[in-house]
């Protein structure tokens, strides 16, 4: 086993934690496991990968790589109004669909509606875009070695420092704001909150549009490390969820450890049982946390 | 009877048993989902399972997968129910004591898992080319399709009529009424000494149990089955037809897979008659995108279906009420 592994383990585990981390969140705030989250990844990268050659085509010089990176000031651009544009599609999404149902219905009604929206958004990405596969760049990159026997391209490290700070930033969000401090208070408890003077439906809002843009940032890493292609949220969407479960509904630090857990798992299956067995690896530590400690690592009793 | 009426009529019975098969998966989420709430997103995963048994079961040996074990055809059947619903009690013992997403997202997991499994594990499900060669009943009329659709119409009528009898009186009878109870209020159905946890661990073996034995029959009924049968369109698929029906009603889930596997099936004709073979992915796509938008319309506008579920007593109260 080469210790390459950790490295495809870390960058694997930083794009599944940037989807968890929303899928943890609407599951505490909004008390549902939004299966159209996996769409947003999706959406994200199509819609940077749309506005990245027009941004190319208009300004001479963007879409060249900045330094040793096959990332250009285009795709950074476009990566950034691709965020805002998948916000945009969460709360989009939220009004068309889940205000109808929130407090009318059961939770288990808005999970399926998010089942229908997320195939329907997937079969309208397939519809403009095709299924053919498509990539931000057609660069080659050279893995150049870091030492103890590892490598990684330029492009990779700077996608985990990108990754690294993003979570951060989100836990300091968190924990130390005053948006923060109103999510949790709605997770917790919303007649409360509403009482102690909390915006429920303005956090909820903030909630998706949260959510949207770091499924975006997942998006575009994984087009980067892999190809863009209609089904690459879809795919994702057992790691996600089975993340957010291993490290706790609610817990953002919990969903990115138990993302790391499952994208170094997964590294791990790639070397040892074959790439075709990867999807597997989620499914295994999902089960695991459902039989051992179904409340995950940092989480309360579900 | 001129050749011209044979071969609508060959098409007609074909797609009357594909209604019926996709109409006995949906009766099974109706025990699942319309009676007891419990929301399954791997019914591709469950139905695949009782497809792959059953083939592995009926088959003639050969080399290229495992099984091959020459059994009837209704072994395979029962194999394929037994094993559906064997998973079934698996996941539901892990999961039901949960939330209730967990449940969701753990059929999700199987069916990624699932398929997984006959795509990549090629001794045991043949991978990516199937399983072909299924034994399929009234073989010998196989020459003539009009004769062979017909009486596999016959068999595939018989056996879903007496699994929707047999629904519709257990749906009446105290087992079902504890069903609907524990969906409508736990805790007083908890209160009246009804154990939630072991119910709804019945009722999601029966569904997956139903699901299986309608892949088993597909699976005979065409005589060659592959993993891209079992992609979570279907799963998309049978919901529609459940929601679209009226979800809670046996009539309403059988009604909904006809009209739902109607669209589907004509919206498919127009698009290859209609659209150049250059768009035709396109088109299908679109075509997937309107389920969706269907199916989550249908949540919004209009929960109930198109029968919805009607309030159902027991005959003894019913008649008391009457007399009284």
């Amino acid at each position: 086993m080469s210790p390459q592994v950790i490295i495809e383990g870390l960058l694997n585990g930083a794009l599944i934690g940037l989807g968890a981390v929303g899928v943890t969140l609407t599951y505490s705030i909004l008390g549902f496991a939004n299966f159209a989250h996996g769409e947003f990844i999706t959406f994200g990268a199509y819609a940077a990968l749309a506005i990245a050659a027009v941004v190319s085509a208009l300004v001479v010089g963007f879409g060249d790589g900045l330094g040793p990176l096959s990332i250009g000031p285009a795709l950074i651009l476009a990566a950034l109004f691709a965020m805002a544009l998948t916000a945009g599609l969460a709360l989009a999404l939220d009004r068309l669909l889940f205000t109808r149902l929130r407090g009318k219905s059961e939770a288990i009604s808005m999970v399926m509606a998010s089942f229908g929206a997320s195939m329907a958004i997937r079969a309208l990405i397939e519809f403009v875009f095709t299924s053919r596969p498509a990539y931000f760049s057609r660069d080659l990159q050279i893995a150049r070695p870091l030492g103890f026997g590892l490598k990684a391209t330029p492009n990779q490290l700077a996608l985990l420092l990108v990754a690294g700070v993003l979570v951060v930033c989100v836990h300091l969000l968190l924990s130390r704001t005053q948006i923060g401090r109103a999510m949790r208070a709605v997770s917790e408890n919303p007649p409360l909150a509403r009482a102690s003077g909390v915006d429920v439906e303005a956090t909820i809002r903030f909630v998706w549009a949260l959510g949207g843009a770091l499924a975006c940032a997942s998006g575009v890493m994984l087009g980067l490390l892999v190809q863009i292609r209609p089904f690459m949220g879809f795919d994702l969407l057992l790691p996600l969820f089975a993340a957010a479960i291993l490290g706790g509904i609610g817990s953002v630090p919990g969903a990115f450890a138990g993302a790391m857990v499952i994208g170094i798992g997964e590294a791990l299956a790639v070397q040892l049982a074959g790439a075709e067995w990867r999807a597997a690896v989620a499914f295994v530590a999902l089960i695991a946390v459902l039989l051992i400690r179904p409340g995950g690592i940092a989480g309360r009793k579900p | 009877m001129t050749v011209d009426l044979l071969g609508p009529l060959a098409y007609a019975s074909f797609f009357l048993v594909m209604a019926l098969l996709n109409g006995l998966v949906c009766l099974g989420l109706n025990v699942q989902w319309g009676q007891t709430g419990l929301f399954n997103v791997g019914v591709a995963g469950f139905v695949a399972i009782g497809a792959y048994v059953s083939a592995l079961l009926t088959t003639p040996e050969n080399d290229g997968h495992l099984g091959g074990f020459s059994f009837p055809i209704i072994v395979g059947w029962m194999g394929a129910a037994i094993a559906a619903g064997g998973v079934s009690v698996a996941v539901g013992a892990l999961t039901l004591r949960l939330r209730a997403d967990y449940l969701a997202i753990t059929t999700f997991g199987v069916a990624v898992v699932v398929q997984l499994i006959a795509l990549n594990a090629q001794q045991l499900t043949g991978g990516a080319f199937g399983i072909a060669f299924i034994p399929r009943p009234f073989e010998r009329l196989a020459a003539s399709p009009v004769l062979y659709n017909l009486v596999n119409l016959a068999l595939v009528a018989v056996v879903v009529s007496a699994i929707f009898v047999a629904l519709e009186r257990l749906a009446r009878s105290p087992w079902g009424r504890v069903l609907r109870a524990l969906r409508e209020d736990e805790r007083a159905a908890m209160a009246v000494g009804k154990s939630p946890a072991r119910f709804r661990l019945q009722a999601f073996a029966l569904g997956g149990a139903l699901m299986g034995l309608a892949g088993a029959m597909e699976a005979h009924f065409i005589g060659f089955i592959a993993p891209e049968n079992y992609l979570s369109t279907l799963t998309f698929q049978v919901w529609a037809m459940l929601i679209v029906g009226g979800s809670g009603n046996n009539l309403g889930a059988l009604l909904g897979a006809a009209v739902v596997w109607a669209m589907w099936t004509i919206s498919g004709l127009l698009i290859s008659d209609i659209v150049p073979p250059a768009h035709e992915a396109r088109a299908a796509a679109l075509r997937l995108a309107a389920i969706g938008v269907l199916l989550a319309a249908m949540i919004v506008v209009r929960p109930r279906g198109l029968i919805g579920e009607r309030a159902l007593v027991s005959r003894h109260i019913a008649d008391a009420d009457a007399s009284s």
